[in-house]
C-alpha cells in the first residue's frame, strides 16, 4: 500500500507536450480515475506512473520513494491494460503466476496466491485453459488475476473495459470496485467513460490537453464544475450552454439569454456574480435541470417547440431550441411531449452555471 | 458447411442472384483443383521419375527402347547398396548433418537475437538497419563466393567442411532476420509492457515470451536456414576438395559422374537418400506455420 505523488509532470513526444506539468496527490487505498477525451495526455500519465514512459520533467513518487529512473518491475506495480495483453501460449494459471515465478516465490505460495486471486474473481474453473478458449470478460479477469497475485503497492488500470459490451462493462465495474473494497490497494485508473470514472472513484481528476481541469470527489465535479470543459464532460446527457449577460434588476441580477429568457440570480450568488455584469458569459444547466413545472421548485417557465424525443422509460428527453442553441430537457414521461408540438419546461435557476467566456472558468 | 452454404443462400437472396452464386463457385472450385492436379503433377514427376530410375538395373536404364516410366526389367536395390557401401556416401551424409545442424543454431541464435534487438529495443537507426538486413540478402552468391574464398583462404579454413559452417550463415541469417522482425513486430506491445511490469528482464522476456509466441516465424525460419544449409552446391563445390570433408550436394555427384560417364542408377538413389531429411523434417514441421498461436492475446 502506498500514496503516491505526481510533481510538476511533463511529457513531450519530440515537438508535441503530451502531459504539461501536472500535480496530483494521490492518498493510500484511494481509487483515482484520471479521465478527459483522448489525446488528453491520461494514459501517458499512467504509463509514466507504470515506468513504461520516461519522464521529460517532473517527478513520481510512489511511497514516498522517487521512482523517475526505477524500472516498472522495481516500482511494486501492476496494471492492467486495455487489450488484456495476456501471454497466448500460457494457460490461466501460468499468466496469473508469470510474475511471482520470475520473482521466485516458492511453488506453494504461488499456488495458493493465484488460487485465492482466482477465488475471488470467479475464474477457479478456468485455471487451465488458454486465452484464446476465454471470452472477453473472462480474459479481462485473467488479467485483473495477474495483478492482483502479486499484491503491489499500486494498480494500475489502462481504459480496461473499453474493449467490452456495454452490459459486460457494467459487471465488470461492479467487479473492479468489489476487488478494490476487498484489497484497498491505492489505484489509478484511465478511462475516457465519465460514467466508469463517477461510479467508481474516490476522486476524480479531469484532464484536458495535457492539464488537470480540476481534481474532485464525483459529486464535486457533477455540482460544482471549475470550467466549462468539465461542466460539459461531467453528465450524460451533457449540459446546455448559451451565451448569456448578467444584468442589474431592481437591486438584484438576472441572467439574461437574448430576450428569450431571464433567469433571477439567487441572493446566496449576488456578490460573486456582481462584477461580471455586462461581461460576455457562458449560463450552463444540466438536462435534469430543464424539467415541466414543479411546485417544490423555484424556476423560470418558458414555452418552447419541441424538435425530437428520446422516451427512455423513467424519463423523456426532449430536445428544442432557443437563442439559436439546440438544448435538452428531462421531463416526466407521462407528459408525452410530441415533435413539433410546444411544451412547458422549467429553468430550475438555483442550478444554473455561469462560465466567464473569456476565461472558462466558472464565476 | 451448412453454415457456408445458408450464408451462400442468403448472400445469392441478397444480390438475387442466387443460382448464378453457387454455379460461380463450383467452376471456380473445378478450375481450383485443375490447376492443382497440374501442379501437382508438375512436382511430383521429378521425384517419381528418380525413385523408378534408382529401382532399374543399369541394362535397364541404358535401353532406350524401354519405357522411362515403368520398370520393366525387374526391381533392384543394388544401387542403393553400393552406394551405401562402395561409395562416401554415408561420410558426405555425416558432415551435411553436422554442417545444417550448426548453420541452424548460429542462425537462429543471430537471427533472433538481432530480430529481437531491431524491432523492440528500437534504437536508434534501428529502422535503417533492419532494411539493410534484407538488402545484404538480395546480394548473389555467385558475386560472393570468390571474395569469399580469399577470406576462408586467409583463415586457413579451406577442404574442410567447418568453413561452410562459417560462410552458409552469411545466406541465412540476413533473411531468417527479417522473417523473425516481421513475427516479432505483429506481436502486441502490450505483451512485452506486461512481461516488463511482471518483472522480465530482456532476455526472459525474449525466451518466454516472445519466442514461443512467434513458434510458427521460428519454424519457417529453421526451416529456410536448413534447406540452405543441406542443398546448396556453389560454395561446397569452391572450397571443399576431399572426400572426407565433402557434402552430399556436390560428393553424390562428383562420385558417380565419372568423366562422361553417369552413374544414373546411383545418382538416382544418392538424390533421393539425400533428399529425404527435408522432407520429412517439412512433414513434420508443416502444421506450425498455421498454428495461430497469437489469438487469443489481445482483443478478438
Amino acid at each position: 500500500m502506498a500514496d503516491v505523488t505526481l510533481t510538476n509532470l511533463h511529457k513531450r513526444f519530440d515537438r508535441t507536450e503530451a502531459v504539461s506539468g501536472i500535480d496530483l496527490e494521490i492518498k493510500n487505498n484511494e481509487f483515482v480515475v484520471l479521465v478527459g477525451p483522448s489525446g488528453c495526455g491520461k494514459s501517458t500519465t499512467l504509463r509514466m506512473i507504470a515506468g513504461l514512459e520516461e519522464v521529460t520533467e517532473g517527478e513520481i513518487l510512489i511511497g514516498g520513494e522517487l521512482v523517475n529512473d526505477v524500472p516498472p518491475k522495481d516500482r511494486d506495480i501492476a496494471m492492467v491494460f486495455q487489450n488484456y495483453a495476456l501471454y497466448p501460449h500460457m494457460t490461466v494459471f501460468q499468466n496469473m503466476s508469470f510474475g511471482l515465478r520470475l520473482r521466485k516465490y516458492p511453488k506453494d505460495d504461488i499456488k495458493k496466491r493465484v488460487e485465492e486471486a482466482a477465488e475471488v474473481l470467479g475464474i477457479t474453473e478456468l485455471l487451465n485453459r488458454r486465452p484464446k478458449q476465454l471470452s472477453g470478460g473472462q480474459r479481462q479477469r485473467v488479467a485483473m488475476g495477474r495483478a492482483i497475485v502479486r499484491n503491489p503497492r499500486v494498480f494500475l488500470f489502462d481504459e480496461p473495459l473499453s474493449n467490452l459490451d456495454a452490459k459486460l462493462r457494467g459487471q465488470m465495474r461492479i467487479e473492479i470496485k468489489r476487488v478494490h473494497q476487498h484489497l484497498k490497494t491505492t489505484t489509478v485508473y484511465v478511462t475516457h467513460d465519465q460514467v466508469e470514472a463517477m461510479t467508481l472513484a474516490d476522486r476524480v481528476v479531469v484532464m484536458n490537453a495535457g492539464l488537470i481541469d480540476q481534481v474532485g470527489t464525483p459529486g464535486e465535479l457533477y455540482h460544482s464544475p471549475r470550467t466549462r470543459f468539465v461542466a460539459g464532460f461531467i453528465g450524460s446527457p451533457a449540459m446546455n450552454f448559451l451565451d448569456c449577460e448578467l444584468s442589474e434588476l431592481d437591486g438584484g441580477l438576472v441572467v439574461k439569454v437574448g430576450s428569450e429568457l431571464s433567469l433571477p440570480v439567487s441572493s446566496g450568488r449576488l456578490e460573486r456574480y456582481r462584477p461580471y455584469v455586462g461581461k460576455p458569459l457562458t449560463l450552463g444547466i444540466r438536462p435534469e435541470h430543464v424539467t415541466e413545472e414543479r411546485v417544490d421548485r423555484d424556476g423560470v417557465s418558458l414555452s418552447v417547440d419541441v424538435d425530437f424525443v428520446e422516451p427512455l422509460g423513467m424519463e423523456t428527453m426532449v430536445y428544442f431550441s432557443l437563442a439559436g442553441e439546440a438544448l435538452c430537457g428531462r421531463v416526466a414521461p407521462e407528459l408525452n411531449p410530441q415533435p413539433g408540438q410546444s411544451a412547458k419546461v422549467c429553468f430550475d435557476t438555483e442550478q444554473i452555471h455561469i462560465f466567464d467566456r473569456s476565461t472558462d472558468l466558472a464565476l | 458447411m451448412t453454415n457456408r452454404t445458408r450464408n451462400t443462400g442468403a448472400l445469392g437472396a441478397l444480390i438475387g442472384n442466387n443460382t448464378s452464386l453457387n454455379s460461380d463457385r463450383k467452376w471456380a472450385l473445378i478450375a481450383s483443383y485443375a490447376c492443382l492436379i497440374v501442379f501437382v503433377i508438375f512436382f511430383l514427376c521429378p521425384p517419381f521419375y528418380m525413385l523408378i530410375t534408382s529401382l532399374k538395373t543399369n541394362a535397364e536404364i541404358a535401353d532406350l527402347s524401354t519405357n522411362p516410366w515403368i520398370i520393366e526389367q525387374g526391381l533392384t536395390i543394388e544401387h542403393y547398396i553400393s552406394l551405401l557401401t562402395e561409395t562416401a556416401f554415408l561420410t558426405y551424409f555425416k558432415n551435411t548433418v553436422i554442417v545444417a545442424f550448426f548453420v541452424v543454431l548460429i542462425t537462429m541464435v543471430i537471427s533472433v537475437l538481432a530480430a529481437y534487438a531491431l524491432s523492440r529495443l528500437g534504437f536508434w537507426g534501428s529502422g535503417v538497419i533492419a532494411t539493410g538486413v534484407f538488402l545484404v540478402y538480395l546480394v548473389p552468391d555467385s558475386l560472393l563466393f570468390i571474395p569469399l574464398f580469399k577470406i576462408v583462404g586467409g583463415l586457413g579454413l579451406l577442404n574442410s567442411y567447418w568453413v561452410l559452417v562459417l560462410v552458409y550463415p552469411t545466406l541465412t541469417v540476413p533473411f531468417c532476420t527479417w522473417i523473425m522482425i516481421g513475427y516479432f513486430a505483429s506481436i502486441p506491445k502490450e505483451l512485452d509492457e506486461a512481461a516488463l511490469i511482471d518483472g522480465a528482464n530482456h532476455m526472459q522476456m525474449l525466451l518466454r515470451v516472445f519466442i514461443p509466441v512467434a513458434l510458427p516465424g521460428l519454424i519457417a525460419a529453421t526451416i529456410f536456414a536448413f534447406t540452405v544449409s543441406w542443398a546448396s552446391f556453389l560454395y561446397p563445390l569452391a572450397y571443399i576438395y576431399s572426400d572426407n570433408q565433402m557434402v552430399l550436394t556436390v560428393g553424390t555427384v562428383t562420385t558417380l559422374i565419372k568423366g562422361d560417364v553417369f552413374h544414373w542408377g546411383g545418382l538416382m538413389a544418392g538424390a533421393l537418400l539425400a533428399a529425404a531429411p527435408p522432407v520429412i523434417l517439412y512433414a513434420f514441421l508443416m502444421d506450425y506455420y498455421i498454428a495461430g498461436l497469437t489469438s487469443g492475446a489481445t482483443k478478438g
